[in-house]
């Protein structure tokens, strides 16, 4: 079998990149979206945020300031393929140690703690990051990347669902969730939600949905008419742009699914703001 | 939209002036505080502690920056979730806290509490750090560095926008 060797100093260089781009620019689509609700929206107060939220992309970039000053705990999933080698250090070690020189370097927060509950000591470099690997066939190495603020985090939800739920019930939960999160999460949002797969999973497939381009439905037509009925009942909510009301509470809900078990029917709603920081690469 | 320029500290009078919905533009001093600094505070009034300022001329933000780069004024600043705060907030008002700026609805008993003591709650929009640092003109930690982040910092700001949200 041919195998394909990487470097993991490549690696670190390629991730320090990836999130030193991802603390100054957003998901592409962020201005286009910021954009039509601005041309869209109604009301006065709406369209005065959204114009700050516009005019920031434009200070983070230039000022090199990072766009939310919650820098985020960072999120990444790496698919690694089965004829790909990396020499020198593990994939996670190669993952904290990037993110050690870019809190550094780029001057961002250390928001991440030792101990959840006792002693609540920061680590002081935000390290260590959320790590999450599958292999595949193949020889290369997909990253996807995020950096995730603890606002829209503290609001997410999950719940264990029975094969009695309709799709109704579970279009209500992510409105609830919505509803119960408010101005907290920054919206207008971005809703991953994963549907199935078990307790774990279900969390786990939310939050990559995040990760998917913006604009991109579901391949499903099942689920990404789901798609289009939850971001149609999550805008109808009127908590609108930062909770000051409004037709723009979210601009994008992303589904995933998977196989689950007889008797469950998980579903998981992770929220994110409209600092929707993440990128994908592929080495 | 009702936007009115205001100098910092608030005076009453400046407060009872403004209305839910109303964009300020606040010049002057912000001391940040989140949950941690709001800790220690709450400490100082129970052990009956001088506290480290004065509450009645202070504008507390719910903020914790992201450090300073080299060569600028101030790294990234916005307002966290004031919610957290709820626990605190009622007694830093009974010693006089003017004025605060975070995101997010309060708890009934906060917005009472900061109604029957003309206090004023103001709501920054989150996610929008590199604009808000635009009207920040100087940054010095104030109080408690080693709690990083978490440490009060003093900011001075120049037409630093907000909304009024409880009044
Ligand atoms: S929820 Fe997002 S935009 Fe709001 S403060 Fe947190 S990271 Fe920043």
């Amino acid at each position: 079998m041919k195998v394909r060797v990487l470097e993991s100093a490549y690696i670190e260089q390629e991730l320090f990149a990836a999130i030193q781009s991802i603390s100054f620019n957003p998901d592409p689509d962020i201005k286009f979206c910021l954009q039509k609700a601005l041309d869209n929206e109604t009301s006065p107060l709406a369209k005065d945020i959204l114009m700050c939220m516009l005019q920031n992309l434009k200070a983070a970039a230039t000022d090199r300031i990072p766009l939310c000053q919650d820098t985020g705990s960072l999120v990444v999933f790496a698919d690694i393929g089965c004829k790909l080698q990396i020499l020198g250090d593990s994939l996670p070690i190669i993952v904290n140690n990037a993110l050690r020189r870019a809190t550094s370097e780029l001057y961002l927060r250390a928001s991440m703690l030792k101990d959840p509950l006792f002693s609540r000591i920061n680590t002081g470099d935000n390290t260590p990051a959320f790590f999450h690997c599958r292999i595949n066939p193949g020889d290369s190495l997909k990253l996807k990347i995020a950096q995730k603020g603890g606002g829209a985090e503290n609001m997410s939800r999950l719940k264990m669902f029975t094969p009695a739920a309709s799709e109704a019930d579970i279009i209500d939960f992510v409105v609830e969730t919505v509803l119960l999160a408010g101005a907290k999460a920054c919206p207008p949002l971005v809703i991953g939600v994963g549907i199935g797969g078990n307790f774990e999973t279900s969390a786990i497939m939310a939050k990559e949905a995040l990760l998917q381009p913006l604009l991109m439905h579901n391949q499903d037509l099942n689920y990404a008419n789901l798609e289009e009925k939850m971001l149609k009942a999550v805008n109808n909510t009127g908590i609108g742009v930062q909770g000051m009301g409004g037709n723009y509470t979210a601009f994008a809900v992303h589904i995933l699914e998977q196989p689950c078990h007889i008797a469950s029917l998980p579903v998981a709603v992770n929220l994110q703001c409209h600092s929707h920081r993440h990128i994908s690469i592929e080495l | 939209m009702n936007i009115q320029k205001l100098v910092l500290p608030l005076s009453l009078q400046d407060i009872s002036q403004l209305k839910q919905g109303d964009k300020a533009l606040l010049t002057g001093i912000l001391l940040t505080a989140r949950d941690a600094a709001h800790k220690r505070l709450a400490e100082c009034i129970s052990n009956k502690q001088e506290l480290p300022f004065d509450l009645r001329e202070s504008t507390i933000f719910y903020c914790g920056p992201s450090p300073t780069p080299d060569g600028k004024i101030c790294g990234a600043v916005g307002p966290t979730t004031s919610s957290r705060m709820d626990k605190w907030t009622p007694l830093l008002l009974e010693h006089g806290l003017r004025a605060m700026i975070g995101k997010g609805e309060r708890s009934e008993a906060v917005q009472n509490e900061i109604r029957r003591m003309g206090s004023i709650y103001f709501v920054a929009v989150g996610g929008i750090s590199a604009y808000l640092t635009r009207h920040i003109v100087s940054c010095e930690t104030y109080l408690w560095e080693e709690l990083g982040t978490e440490a009060i910092y003093r900011l001075r700001v120049v037409d630093f926008p907000v909304y009024v949200s409880i009044v």
